[in-house]
């Protein structure tokens, strides 16, 4: 749908005529969503089926099995930040993000071996996790790289946009899967590692690690130091978006708290709660792309923060008036509408700012910043509700999300340094 | 690589694709289980849920029972798909297979017919009746929202079989925690059990990364805790003690110890069985429990052991899983 045949980036998108600007994406900004695409496919085919797997194909406790979860994001973090430092280094972005995806592929075999071991599935998912860390870093500097700073936001909106249409159709292929071979997980599981393998050859082949013409790096530049890499939380402009990453992660409470804020305001069926990260989920795919082309109109700054006024703006319908399947829509547009305004639009803002020699272990830091916040931010959340019941401790968010869009503002909008336009590379 | 034209690649990619589905397809093929033969219903016999000396448990995923004096002999299966099966009175709890990734509650008369069906969310786990036949009760699993985590958490749900009034979730309830209110958003119940007046029940509440027995008030909608580290609570026919899994150093990573909770004195025993149990236990008769245990392979068998600590585990029916008395 994106296809392109323009093979460099395209400099000149001051006059896009409406068909060309769907075609302003650069091949490598589409092999890379393809990969996306496909990899998001076999994650959620194994994300879907894994609950069954684990109750009802080995037997194994639940509650076994929640001890597992949740101790390996310390890690995870820390790994992605060096990932995202060794493919500045070497100069293999290409390189340490195929192996982040070969690694998720290679867990989807690990799951067949682990057998009914409970710390071997726990280190399989944790080397998947460590997969999911190491790639993305790499990928978003990549797409950075091969598109010029002023469209940004539509090769981060089309990109995020493939991701969620293979995130889609996944668990679909998940249970086409068990529909055809009964309850035989391990099918899933194998047709899951074919689908990744699929996704590490086309990164192979069609990924590259410079688009033509780019300069090639000069082999006596001096290579990346890790004095270098802290040197970049000094600069001013890098650790404001650092701050500032941190700042927005705390500001975002977690999905499984917004679904079920909301699933007890309407008092929705349970068995529809699955379904409201999908809803959220469509408006994320349909809105990335348009978000995206819009951030590079208006400026990415501002349509970051809408994003993050449409996520306060979802905290407060949870505790409002409103009620009903209005409410259920609402929320999930506005939702989805913040995911859509902020996750590759971030990445947008950041890329210019960041030096080119350095652009994956800064991308890396800002990732970092925001998940190791969220996770701050998610527990603060889990006290709120305990000593203040959930509507105020959703006010409480609301009144967060405010602070920090004032703080954010107060980091990124300096007038002196236009961050989201004309950075020169 | 570089060398290869665009067509080159492409040809790679579909080469691999076609490869890769060959070995996908492959797999699945042998993977596939041959179709399951329909287990085969003993003589002419049908399984009903009336009193009498049989067991009621799940043979390779259907209802059937066996002779409480020959528990090992014959056994009368019924074409009813159940992954967990319970009974008292004439009532049957089933939680049943709806489509390959979703689940029923059904209530069974005597007669192994449907008379409700509840649709729930997640994975089911625990299926009681009280002693009466009236109250149902059941717990599943659902999975964490998949794009963020893989955590899990539980839906208990109580059904009046007389009035048809069902509570979806106890997390609706409110709580007094050691004598204080209480509420976070971590609150998960599972393994109800009834006592006879229909109204009071036990369950274990988690919370806070503990959990506990608590007693609850349908009517008033409310829970209080009793104790920590009690979990799938069943209590005894005489309604004076409580079976229950206890989670050793209270730790569920290190497996359950079967006990009996003296619900007088509050005094704990452990019973002869040093495996780990991880079910909600049946009371067969005052004196000895029932349970699953999984062999390596994921085979399940039902044992039995006595209440008061003292014997030892007894195989009861190989192959067997969810035993559940006909009272």
């Amino acid at each position: 749908m994106y296809l392109s045949t323009v093979s460099r980036p395209v400099a000149d998108s001051a006059e896009p005529g409406p068909r060309r600007r769907f075609a302003l994406v650069s091949g490598n900004v589409v092999a890379l969503g393809t990969v996306s695409l496909i990899t998001d496919v076999s994650a959620e085919m194994v994300a879907a089926v894994l609950p069954l797997y684990l109750v009802l194909g080995l037997h194994l406790s639940p509650v076994a099995f929640g001890v597992l979860d949740g101790v390996h994001t310390g890690a995870t973090a820390l790994l992605r930040v060096v990932g995202g430092f060794a493919a500045d280094r070497f100069r293999r972005r290409k390189l340490i993000a195929g192996i982040g995806y070969t690694l998720s592929a290679v867990a989807k075999l690990g799951l067949l071996l682990a057998g009914r071991s409970i710390p071997a599935i726990g280190a399989v998912i944790a080397v998947d996790r460590l997969g999911k860390g190491v790639r993305s870093a790499p990928r978003d500097a990549l797409i950075t790289l091969s598109t010029p700073p002023e469209a940004l936001g539509r090769a981060f909106g089309v990109h995020r946009a493939m991701d969620s249409v293979g995130a889609f159709l996944g668990p679909l292929a998940a249970f086409a899967v068990l529909l055809v071979v009964g309850q035989s997980y391990d099918a899933v599981f194998v047709t899951s590692f074919c689908i990744a393998a699929l996704a590490v050859v086309v990164l192979v082949l069609f990924v590259r690690e410079r688009s033509p013409g780019e300069a090639v790096d000069r082999p006596d530049d001096p290579k990346v130091s890790v004095g270098e890499a802290f040197g970049l939380l000094r600069s001013g402009p890098a650790r404001r978006l650092v701050l500032a990453a941190a700042l927005l992660g705390l500001a975002t409470i977690g999905d499984g708290f917004v679904y079920l804020l909301l699933q007890r305001r309407v008092d929705l069926g349970l068995r529809w709660f699955p379904l409201l990260a999908v809803g959220t989920s469509l408006a994320y795919l349909l809105l990335a792309a348009p978000l995206g082309v819009l951030a590079d109109r208006i400026g990415r700054l501002p349509v970051v923060l809408g994003g993050y006024t449409a996520l306060g703006a979802t905290y407060l319908l949870l505790a409002g008036p409103v009620g009903g399947w209005p409410l259920v829509a609402l929320t999930l547009t506005l939702y989805g509408v913040f995911y859509a305004a902020t996750d590759g639009v971030l990445i947008a803002l950041a890329g210019p700012v960041l030096p080119v020699r350095l652009r994956t272990t800064g991308i890396a830091l800002v990732q970092t910043g925001q998940a190791l916040a969220y996770l701050v931010s998610s527990v603060l959340f889990g006290l709120a509700w305990q000593a203040w019941g959930p509507e105020n401790a959703i006010r409480a968010a609301a009144v967060a999300v405010a602070s920090v869009l004032v703080g954010t503002l107060f980091l990124l909008a300096s007038p002196s340094r236009p961050t989201t336009r004309k950075v020169p590379r | 690589m570089t060398a290869l034209s665009t067509r080159a690649k492409l040809a790679v990619v579909v080469a691999s694709a076609v490869l890769l589905a060959a070995v996908a397809t492959g797999y699945a093929a042998t993977a596939a289980q041959a179709p399951r033969t329909p287990p085969p219903t003993g003589g002419e016999q049908a399984v009903t849920l009336t009193s009498g000396p049989r067991l009621l448990a799940i043979t390779d995923r259907h209802v059937s029972t066996v002779a409480t004096t020959d528990p090992a002999g014959p056994r009368t299966v019924a074409e009813l798909e159940c992954l967990r099966v319970y009974a008292a009175a004439g009532t049957g709890v089933c939680l049943k297979p709806e489509t390959a990734w979703s689940y029923q509650v059904v209530v069974l008369d005597a007669a192994l017919r449907q008379t409700r069906a509840v649709s729930v969310p997640g994975l089911p786990n625990r299926a009681r009746v009280s002693a009466s036949g009236r109250m149902v009760s059941w717990t599943t699993f659902v999975g964490g929202d998949s794009y963020t985590s893989s955590g899990f958490s539980t839906r208990t749900g109580i059904l009046d079989t007389r009035t048809g009034a069902t509570v979806a979730s106890l997390e609706e309830f409110a709580i007094t925690k050691d004598g204080r209110g209480h509420r976070n958003p971590d609150v998960n119940y599972w393994g109800v059990t009834f006592t006879a007046d229909d109204n009071r029940f036990y369950a274990t509440m988690s919370t806070g990364g503990k959990r506990y027995l608590v007693r609850g008030d349908l009517a008033a909608r409310t829970v209080e805790t009793l104790k920590e580290n009690v979990e799938c609570p069943s209590l005894s026919p005489d309604g004076t003690r409580l079976a229950f899994k206890e989670a050793l150093d209270a730790d569920p990573a290190k497996g359950w110890r079967l006990s009996v909770l003296d619900l007088v004195t509050m005094r704990v025993t452990a019973t002869a069985e040093t495996r780990s149990v991880d079910d909600q236990a049946a009371w067969l008769d005052s004196g000895r429990l029932a349970y699953t245990l999984r062999r390596d392979d994921g085979q399940p068998d039902v044992w039995s052991v006595p209440a008061d600590g003292a014997g030892t585990p007894t195989l009861v029916i190989p192959g067997a899983e969810s035993p559940s008395p006909l009272t």
